[in-house]
């Protein structure tokens, strides 16, 4: 009886057979890099705004504080967006005539608040609260970046739950004095690892089994 | 098991009927049920008469997580649609995976509020006021948004709520409110209004008034009363009628029948170490019930070496909640109360003018009860029921002064009502007024006397005979069709008013948001008629409050009032009022019984009706009959049986020539002889929720028995309606530890006659993986021995924690969602069984079954013991809910979340999340209070305080039989209660370890009647 399969078969069997391996990996990679990719997570990408607001501007150059605006980042979850009122403090002063504030102006006038949009955004299953990691002794930075350094506002990171628990399993590799909390470009005057660890048994962060546990975010 | 070898099946089988419906299913055989009783001793608790005769339908339901069809797709032909529509969804949610996170926009304030913190909720004081009472609140607001309700502690009611201040919230967010202002149907301006209006009143001033009529319900509100007042005078010939259908008719007529005078009657149930209840429900429903609760059980809290208790005697037809609680109960028809009240009352040696009442079961009781009442002269107490007869109130009032209660635990005041008249004689006015053609102007502020007026006015034919009628009302329902104005009006959580407490204490009530639909309150239609329509409610009231403050400071008097929620000193002064003598010879003589007794009571859960639209009022299971969505006429067991019907027959019912349609359901406990039927059902218009549920009482109640009468007949006329009641769902096994009690004198004699009554395996005897606990653990007790089963812990767990609400089929199904049920079980005789309530939440056990079995972790252990649940991960395996033994878990079957309707948006809880379908969901301890309290506690560098966490169904409870805390600090109070010797875990044979733990119920009967 004659052969059914030519000898070369094997080789295209062995070609198909690692190939598709090769082709579920590929598919695995490549889903796994869009997901964690710019363009899912929206790192790094700047959203159009009503204003133009620099951080850049109000942060490096004239030194303001970011609790000036972002009020309740020291007592609540939310870090507060300034009211109009805010804006107008000095802006019913300087560059009170300029264009590009217009909005700024109509609004104080009319009422309306600003509709701005929202560049942070967590999923709705997600409770973060600002105050605790400011207490705790997590700086602006470690989440939002060189703010000072954005001229047009973006998200630094990639907010994913890995990108989280990474912090919450090791948050010595993170945590910084109280008193540097809201500074930005801070540089650790020692080893950040021994600091680390002092200032988490210092300031009494949690262990890592509470902070993993699924509570902590999610209610 | 099947049917024919089933020795104790004593159900037969109606073809076509679903299985798994224990009511609908199967017909109880009765006397099967009572000879099964008497032959099973083993059986200590049972929860239905189904449960009684373990039929396989109940076996089914008890083996079951949830009954067999909640998770079957009810529609017949359906497999190919199920299969369709299967592969869209998963074509969705795959899709919808992939798709980014949709942009979403902040919206800052333009000025913000100095004192308000975004994401951080402010508590604002104020009063929901209901009949001649309130319920004083602590209202939590986020960023403007009113989303729960808790009790003001300062206020008489003690920090406890009732079921409708925790719907309350609902209620405001409804989108049945009426959102405009109407003249026969058509959208109309206030401008018009207020022409048209001013028109008329320019009229009723050259007449005097002489055609103006005022129709409200019961006015405590002093503002209110002061405008009407003003109104009167300036109009002399107007009149002003008042018609509260669940009102204090007979408490009333009680009052001038005994002192001449009306008077309120306030209790003090601190001293009363012997109380008995003529059929009064004074722990779960009326003024002042939630300061009673609270002063009840705390003279039931066995504590260590502290075991004395007080003892409750109650009769009563149907069994409430302060039945379950009495040492001793007696079923009696509703006018076999009195005839034992004047037994009583004679044989106290009261002044009863030498009457007697007739023979009644509970006759046994006198020798007994009357030297356990004089043992106990001036720390005694004996309660009559709202719903009883005037004389019944005016010999509770005799008895109390023989016994020399009245200054210790009875104490009389002037009215909280501003003006107590007769309202069945002010509406008999308001009729022949309005059959005389002298009525131009009819202005019904508030209420619904279209639909529960008393039936033989006819009032809705009358109505029509007043030339202009106008009707403020929240919502449009059957006065507003027949009325040619209809007002929106603003809910009381956003108006300035004020009100009355059951003692007086005047509340200022303060909008926690401004009217969502341009909606007017009573005061400033009040004002608009006199002429100044600018004038705001908050201008109103303040105005009258100045002139009632003497002194210079009112500005911060004024504050202070407001901020806490009560204007100190005004519970009305205790006055003392002598028994009319020969007041007896007034009473009037007892009917003859003549066929069944009817007794008409207001709705556990609808009241008079006013709640019908309230989804969470529906869908809360009552207490005891535990039904949901429906009204029934409730018959005693052995009344079923002689009438030949079963639960959920359908009986025509017929009473001095009305006549209708009821579904029948069987209370164990009940009295025989007699029919309860509630009121607020059968509303033609209440809006999508309310309308056309259940049967209309009212129509078959008249002004001479608003609450009881003999001569119903009932009549089979149907099967198989569709009633539900939750009672079988989610049952446990009645055969294990479930329930624990005991007699107070046993417990003195041997503490341990709760714990050595089941074994508690080794804690090492698990192959589950141990947890340590290092900072906190989290854990809960449950008084059972406090606890009422008024169910108020239901709805606040529901407003918390964003409950769906699913509906009457779904709940059929069993699909319902609450986290916290109280579940019922009974004891003994089914003519007279002893009734236990236990709230059962999630028992977050240190063992748990259901953690194992997550294929994805979506509920998982927490560091401090609680067994998280992680709705964004859960895949919908439902293992976990199948592993449950306490049956705790819900699942959402549907999309059974609104994330449609805008105004209910507002209603949720900003810190839980809200469900979509296929999710599992249960009782978190609500763990988002927990997490608030830590994280504040952290920022100040402390450890959480014992009862900083209060869970929203312990913060609401009236008997305070709910407590939460830390167990790993020895000091706290679930720890300290934990240690008592009543304490049981629910099931605990099994080894879950379960978190939550019950301190049995302790009874305190007379020895003398338990020979």
């Amino acid at each position: 009886m004659a052969q059914i399969f030519h000898h070369s078969t094997n080789t295209l069997s062995r070609i198909t057979i690692y190939g598709a391996v090769f082709a579920l990996a590929f598919a695995v990679w490549c889903f796994a890099t869009l997901n964690g990719s710019g363009y899912v997570t929206r790192e790094g990408q700047v959203r159009d705004q009503p204003i133009p607001f620099s951080h850049v501007h109000h942060v490096a150059d004239d030194g303001i504080d970011c609790r000036y605006c972002h009020t309740t980042v020291e007592t609540s979850n939310t870090a507060n967006i300034p009211p109009t009122k805010t804006c107008m403090n000095c802006h019913s002063q300087i560059w009170n005539t300029a264009p590009m504030l217009e909005p700024v102006r109509e609004s104080f006038r009319s009422g309306e608040s600003i509709s701005w949009t929202r560049v942070h955004d967590l999923p709705d299953y997600v409770y973060f609260n600002h105050s605790i990691h400011v207490n705790k002794g997590v700086g602006c930075e470690t989440c939002h970046g060189r703010v000072d350094k954005m001229p047009l506002m973006y998200q630094a990171r990639s907010l994913q739950m890995e990108w989280c628990l990474d912090c919450h399993r090791h948050p010595e590799r993170n945590v910084r004095p109280r008193a540097e909390v809201f500074t930005m470009g801070y540089q650790p005057a020692e080893d950040q690892e021994a600091m680390g660890r002092r200032l988490v048994a210092e300031y009494k962060i949690q262990d890592a089994r509470t902070l993993t546990s699924c509570n902590t975010c999610h209610r | 098991m099947s049917e024919a070898n089933n020795p104790l099946n004593v159900f037969h089988d109606d073809e076509g009927a679903p299985q798994a419906l224990s009511q609908a299913g199967r017909k109880l055989d009765l006397p099967g049920v009572r000879a099964l009783l008497e032959k099973s001793h083993g059986r200590e608790y049972w929860r239905s008469l189904e449960d009684l005769a373990r039929t396989d339908a109940f076996q089914d339901l008890m083996h079951r997580e949830f009954p067999r069809y909640a998770s079957e797709w009810e529609d017949g032909d359906s497999r190919r649609n199920f299969i369709k529509l299967m592969g869209a969804s998963l074509a969705l949610a795959g899709l919808s995976a992939c798709t980014r996170q949709p942009a979403e926009l902040i919206t800052p304030y333009v000025r913000q509020p100095e004192e308000l913190v975004p994401g951080r909720p402010l508590f604002f004081a104020t009063a929901m006021p209901l009949g001649a009472g309130s319920t004083g609140l602590l209202v939590e607001s986020h960023e403007g948004r009113p989303t729960k309700v808790e009790g003001n502690a300062d206020h008489p009611s003690l920090g406890a709520c009732d079921v409708y201040a925790q719907a309350s919230v609902l209620g405001l967010y409804d989108p049945d409110r009426s959102q405009a202002l109407t003249f026969e149907g058509e959208i109309r301006s206030w401008g018009a209004f207020l022409g048209a209006v001013q028109q008329a009143i320019t009229q009723q001033k050259a007449k005097r008034g002489a055609g103006l009529r005022i129709l409200t319900e019961t006015v405590t509100s002093p503002t209110l009363a002061h405008q009407i007042e003003e109104m009167l005078a300036a109009f002399p010939a107007a009149k002003w009628h008042q018609w509260e259908p669940a009102g204090a008719h007979s408490s009333g007529a009680g009052a001038r029948l005994a002192f001449g005078q009306p008077v309120n009657t306030v209790y003090d149930l601190r001293g009363a170490d012997v109380i008995v209840s003529l059929d009064a429900d004074f722990l779960s429903s009326g003024p002042g019930s939630l300061r009673y609760a609270r002063q009840f059980s705390a003279r039931r809290r066995v504590r260590g070496d502290q075991t004395e208790m007080n003892r409750l005697y109650v009769v009563e037809p149907m069994p409430t909640p302060t039945g379950t609680k009495a040492d001793h109960r007696m079923p009696l028809r509703a006018a076999d109360v009195e005839q034992f009240a004047w037994s009583l009352a004679a044989a106290l040696g009261a002044d009863t003018g030498g009457r007697k009442g007739t023979a009644t079961p509970a006759d046994k009781w006198l020798v007994p009860l009357v030297r356990d009442l004089q043992k106990h002269k001036g720390a005694s107490l004996v309660i009559a029921g709202e719903q009883q007869s005037a004389a019944v109130h005016a010999l509770a009032h005799a008895m109390n002064a023989a016994l020399g209660n009245v200054g210790k635990t009875v104490l009389y005041t002037e009215p909280v009502e501003a003006d107590p008249v007769d309202q069945v004689a002010s509406l008999y006015d308001l009729v022949k007024d309005l059959d005389a053609g002298a009525v131009d102007l009819l202005l019904i502020l508030g209420g619904n006397p279209a639909y529960n007026v008393p039936v033989e006015l006819g009032f809705r034919d009358r109505l029509k005979k007043a030339t202009l009628r106008v009707h403020l009302s929240l919502q449009e329902d059957e006065t507003s069709e027949l009325c040619h104005w209809h007002l929106p009006t603003t809910h009381y959580l956003e108006t300035w008013s004020d009100c009355r407490a059951h003692d007086g204490t005047v509340t200022i009530m303060q909008p926690l948001i401004a009217p969502l639909y341009a909606g007017k309150s009573a005061h400033e239609v009040l004002t608009m008629l006199t002429g100044q329509p600018e004038r705001t409610s908050y201008d109103i009231v303040k105005a009258y409050w100045a002139a009632q403050h003497t002194g210079s400071d009112f500005e911060a008097w004024w504050r202070k009032a407001v901020h806490d929620g009560v204007v100190p000193h005004t519970a009305l002064q205790t006055k003392s009022v002598p028994l009319r003598a020969g007041w007896a010879a007034a009473a009037p003589p007892p009917s003859g019984a003549r066929g069944l007794e009817v007794v008409f009571r207001p709705d556990p859960a609808v009241y008079d009706g006013r709640f019908s639209n309230n989804g969470w009022l529906q869908e809360w299971p009552r207490p005891i009959t535990q039904l949901t969505w429906d009204n029934a006429a409730i018959f005693s067991p052995k009344t079923a049986q002689e009438n030949g019907v079963v639960s959920t027959d359908l009986v025509e019912i017929a009473y001095r020539g009305y006549k209708m349609r009821a579904p029948v359901f069987i209370q164990p406990g009940h009295a025989d002889g007699s029919v309860t039927v509630h009121l607020g059902y059968g509303r033609t218009r209440a809006g999508h929720v309310g309308t056309r549920i259940g049967f209309n009482a009212y129509g078959m109640r008249t002004s001479a028995a608003l609450w009881q009468d003999y001569g119903l007949e009932a009549r089979k006329v149907g099967s198989d309606y569709l009633l539900v009641s939750v009672q079988d769902f989610h049952a446990l096994d009645t055969e294990r530890h479930t329930i624990e009690k005991a007699d107070i004198a046993e417990y003195r004699k041997n503490p341990n006659v709760i714990q050595e009554d089941y074994e508690q395996p080794p804690p090492d005897l698990t192959l589950y993986p141990g947890f340590t606990y290092d900072k906190y653990a989290w854990g809960m007790a449950i008084d059972l021995n406090a606890c009422t089963g008024c169910g108020a812990c239901v709805v606040a767990c529901q407003a918390e924690n964003n409950i769906a609400v699913v509906g009457k089929e779904e709940v059929h199904h069993g699909r319902h969602m609450h986290w916290l049920r109280v579940d019922s079980y009974y004891h003994g005789d089914i003519a007279n069984p002893e009734i236990y309530s236990q709230p059962v939440p999630c028992m977050q056990c240190e063992n748990a079954p259901c953690e194992l079995v997550c294929p994805v972790q979506a509920t998982s252990h927490s560091s401090e013991g609680l067994n998280d649940m992680v709705y964004n991960r859960c895949v919908g395996t439902r293992y976990c809910s199948n592993n449950c033994p306490y049956k705790v878990r819900r699942f959402n079957f549907f999309l059974f979340s609104d994330f449609k309707t805008p105004s209910l948006k507002l209603q949720r809880n900003p810190d839980v999340s809200v469900r979509s379908r296929g999710v599992m969901e249960k009782c978190t301890y609500c763990v988002q209070r927990i997490n608030r309290a830590k994280i504040d506690s952290e920022k100040e560098d402390r450890k959480v305080r014992d009862g900083e966490i209060q869970t929203a169904c312990q913060a609401t409870c009236p008997a305070e039989a709910i407590v939460f805390g830390n167990i790993n600090d020895p000091n706290s109070r679930v720890a300290q209660m934990k240690k008592e010797k009543t304490n049981y875990g629910l099931l605990a044979d099994l080894n879950t370890r379960p978190r939550t733990t019950y301190l049995a119920a302790l009874r305190n009967p007379n020895p003398e009647l338990e020979a």
